[in-house]
């Protein structure tokens, strides 16, 4: 056999046979650059713009506002109930969609994905209509003296329903994607169930878990038209930061309304930020670790 | 400890994985269970670690019913295809796993179970890799790793699904011989899933042929190989060739030469099919006399120490060529070139009647 080889041409004349000219790379990243500032970046700046318009005092003034603090602390405590009940529910599903076989399991999968594809109002009002005083079981919790509608459970519910498939979506492929040989290795080996989950699965999925859980803190905390249809605008009451935004936006309390927008804009820029260091760790666990 | 495999049968909806399945495993012996994807080899072994529920039949372990027994108390050991090491646990964790999650009672000390994983490790001669990573190590070294991970638990029996199918082939070849000597400085009862029929010739104590979910032969590797007891387990261990012939008062009929078949003297007409060993082939220049086919060298294919021909009959309808394997002194004897006529002769030849129910005879020449 005679070996043959065919002199290459210089790296660069290989990557021009797959390029565009220049003009038409510089004309799509221009108009994507454009689009970006204009749809992303300025608004973003505007809002801490107009927050700050009227000085620091103003500022500091509208999110210490008693209406305004009961807010961030309804919201935080919407968000602190809404993420742990998903979090559970997120791992549940996903381990029952990634690890078994059933029958209903598509008809699961569809029901995790409902939220997603029905209008936050939507989503509202069905609490509405079943809790509410007209609604099914509205007669029952009046008489027993419980309040959900208009009250903070209705927003808790509400918001759950929203955020259930920010965790579950996250973890189905992921989990599908390690299979079960792990985890059956582990129960020859004499593992119980829980031991299982915690020694075996939990590692294994713990980015992948704290990434839905970082996405759907900033929905639960975000989430303005199911919690706006449930909640009944009661200042200092029922009102969580977009709402109250909303409301001070309403009463052309610009300055004000801005100036709490800008804490659910840190919050969005915090997110972001941990989204990516998120990411970052999940690479770098796919990929190999030097010798340690 | 013995394993008794009594009528299982298995569907996956309408598929049958295992139709009625009896099986024996001695005491101490490596068994390897070779066939196709899909003949139920696979799921037969799960279902022997309980890591899948049979639909019907009984799993027995040293003559106790272990049917209902959970996966967890069988003490088998398991070593998966792709490994499954623990990807967050290190080499030295992957190993403790099995001891560390025993119940406190039974959980040996901190000492003992770093001693039992150091000599485990030395045992498959991966000591010094005890601080790396699943993900650091060769597929040879994980699935070295995942031996000594099944091992750890002093399990009764050892299960190997498919254990070198994802490595390349020379490791292979290490490592099933380093298994073979390991078995026998160990005699744990062992039971290993293969497609690869080399594999399960070279390594087992007895050699079991799965297709489509039954088994087709159960014996040492010799005998599937020299006395195979169906079409399918011809063919499907090694390269083989395929007569069509007529058996006619104790006579095999190809073409128009006739081969002796004393076994098949009460036969009335019927056709069979003959299969030989591209190596049980004897090739000459020249006419000797005899039962003799004319061919033509159509390729010639020097692997190694053998040279592989192709032929094809003259005077003959089918065109299927004929393989024929011979040392590579024979071949310079022959001084053979494409083109050239041979007369080939086989030295042997196993009928097969066409209703393949009739038990089946071997013809020596």
């Amino acid at each position: 056999m005679t070996a043959m080889t065919f002199p290459l041409p210089a790296g660069t004349r290989i990557q021009r046979a797959t390029q565009e000219p220049a003009w038409v790379r510089w004309f799509l990243i221009g108009l994507a650059l454009v689009f970006l500032t204009l749809f992303l970046f300025i608004p973003l700046v505007s809002v801490f713009y107009e927050a700050f318009k009227k000085g620091v005092d103003v500022y500091l003034a509208s999110i210490t506002d008693p209406d305004a603090l009961s807010a961030i602390k309804l919201t935080l405590t919407v968000a602190a109930i809404a993420v742990p009940l998903n979090l559970v529910f997120g791992i549940a599903a996903a381990w029952a969609i990634a690890k078994f076989e059933f029958r209903g399991k598509n008809l699961l999968i569809t029901l995790i994905d409902l939220p997603f594809s029905v209008s936050p109002v939507v989503s509202g009002l069905i609490y509405v209509l079943v809790f509410g005083l007209q609604g099914w079981f509205g007669p029952w919790l009046a008489e027993h003296d419980m309040k959900i509608i208009f009250a903070v459970p209705g927003i808790v519910l509400a918001t759950v329903f929203v955020t259930v498939p920010f965790i579950a979506r996250e973890l189905i492929p992921l989990m599908q994607a390690q299979g079960t040989e792990e985890e059956e290795a582990a129960v020859v080996l004499g593992t119980s169930g829980w031991q299982t989950f915690y020694k075996v699965t939990l590692p294994n999925i713990k980015w992948g878990l704290l990434y839905g859980a970082i996405l759907c803190n900033a929905r639960a905390m975000g989430e303005f038209g199911a919690v706006s249809v449930v909640s009944g605008h009661i200042r200092g009451s029922t009102n969580t930061m977009p709402l109250h935004v909303e409301i001070l936006y309403n009463e052309y309390n610009f300055a004000a309304a801005f100036a709490v927008a800008s804490l659910l804009a840190l919050l969005a820029l915090v997110t972001l930020v941990l989204k990516t260091l998120v990411e970052l760790r999940i690479k770098q666990q796919d990929t190999p670790r030097g010798s340690e | 400890m013995s394993i008794e495999v009594l009528h299982l049968s298995k569907h996956f909806g309408t598929f049958t994985a295992l139709h009625d399945v009896n099986l024996q495993v001695n005491s101490g012996e490596l068994l390897a269970l070779l066939g196709p994807s899909g003949s139920g080899k696979t799921t037969l072994l799960r279902v022997i670690a309980g890591l899948e529920t049979a639909d019907s039949g009984q799993v027995l372990f040293h003559g106790e019913d272990a049917t209902d027994q959970h996966v967890r108390e069988r003490q088998v050991g398991f070593v998966f295809q792709h490994y499954a090491l623990f990807r967050n646990m290190t080499i030295f964790e992957n190993v403790a796993f099995g001891l560390r999650v025993r119940p406190k009672k039974f959980r040996p000390s901190h000492a003992e179970i770093r001693d039992r994983v150091m000599a485990l490790l030395h045992l498959v001669q991966l000591d010094w890799l005890a601080d790396r990573y699943p993900h650091q190590l060769s597929g040879g070294q994980r699935q070295r790793i995942a031996l000594a991970r099944a091992l750890a638990v002093e399990p009764k029996v050892l299960l190997l699904d498919e254990p070198f199918g994802a490595l390349d082939a020379k490791v292979r070849k290490e490592l099933r011989s380093w298994l073979r000597r390991l078995h026998d400085d160990m005699h744990i009862t062992s039971v290993f899933v293969t497609h690869d029929q080399e594999e399960a010739l070279e390594v087992a104590d007895r050699v079991v042929v799965m297709n489509e979910g039954r088994i087709e032969q159960i014996g040492t590797p010799d005998e599937v190989y020299e006395q195979p007891a169906s079409p399918f387990v011809y063919e499907f261990l090694g390269h083989v060739n395929l007569f069509h012939s007529r058996l006619h008062r104790g006579h095999a009929w190809i073409g128009d030469i006739a081969v002796a078949a004393p076994e098949h003297a009460e036969a009335e007409e019927r056709s069979a099919i003959a299969y030989v060993r591209p190596h049980e082939i004897e090739v000459e220049r020249v006419q000797t006399g005899g039962a003799a086919m004319a061919a033509l060298v159509v390729h010639i294919l020097s692997i190694g120490p053998i040279v592989r021909l192709e032929l094809v009959r003259k005077n003959d309808e089918d065109i299927t060529p004929i393989q024929v394997e011979i040392s590579k002194e024979r071949f310079r004897e022959l001084q053979l070139t494409k083109g050239d006529e041979v007369f080939i002769k086989p030295r042997r030849l196993d009928l097969f009647p066409n209703q393949y129910e009739e038990a089946s005879k071997s013809t020596r020449l």
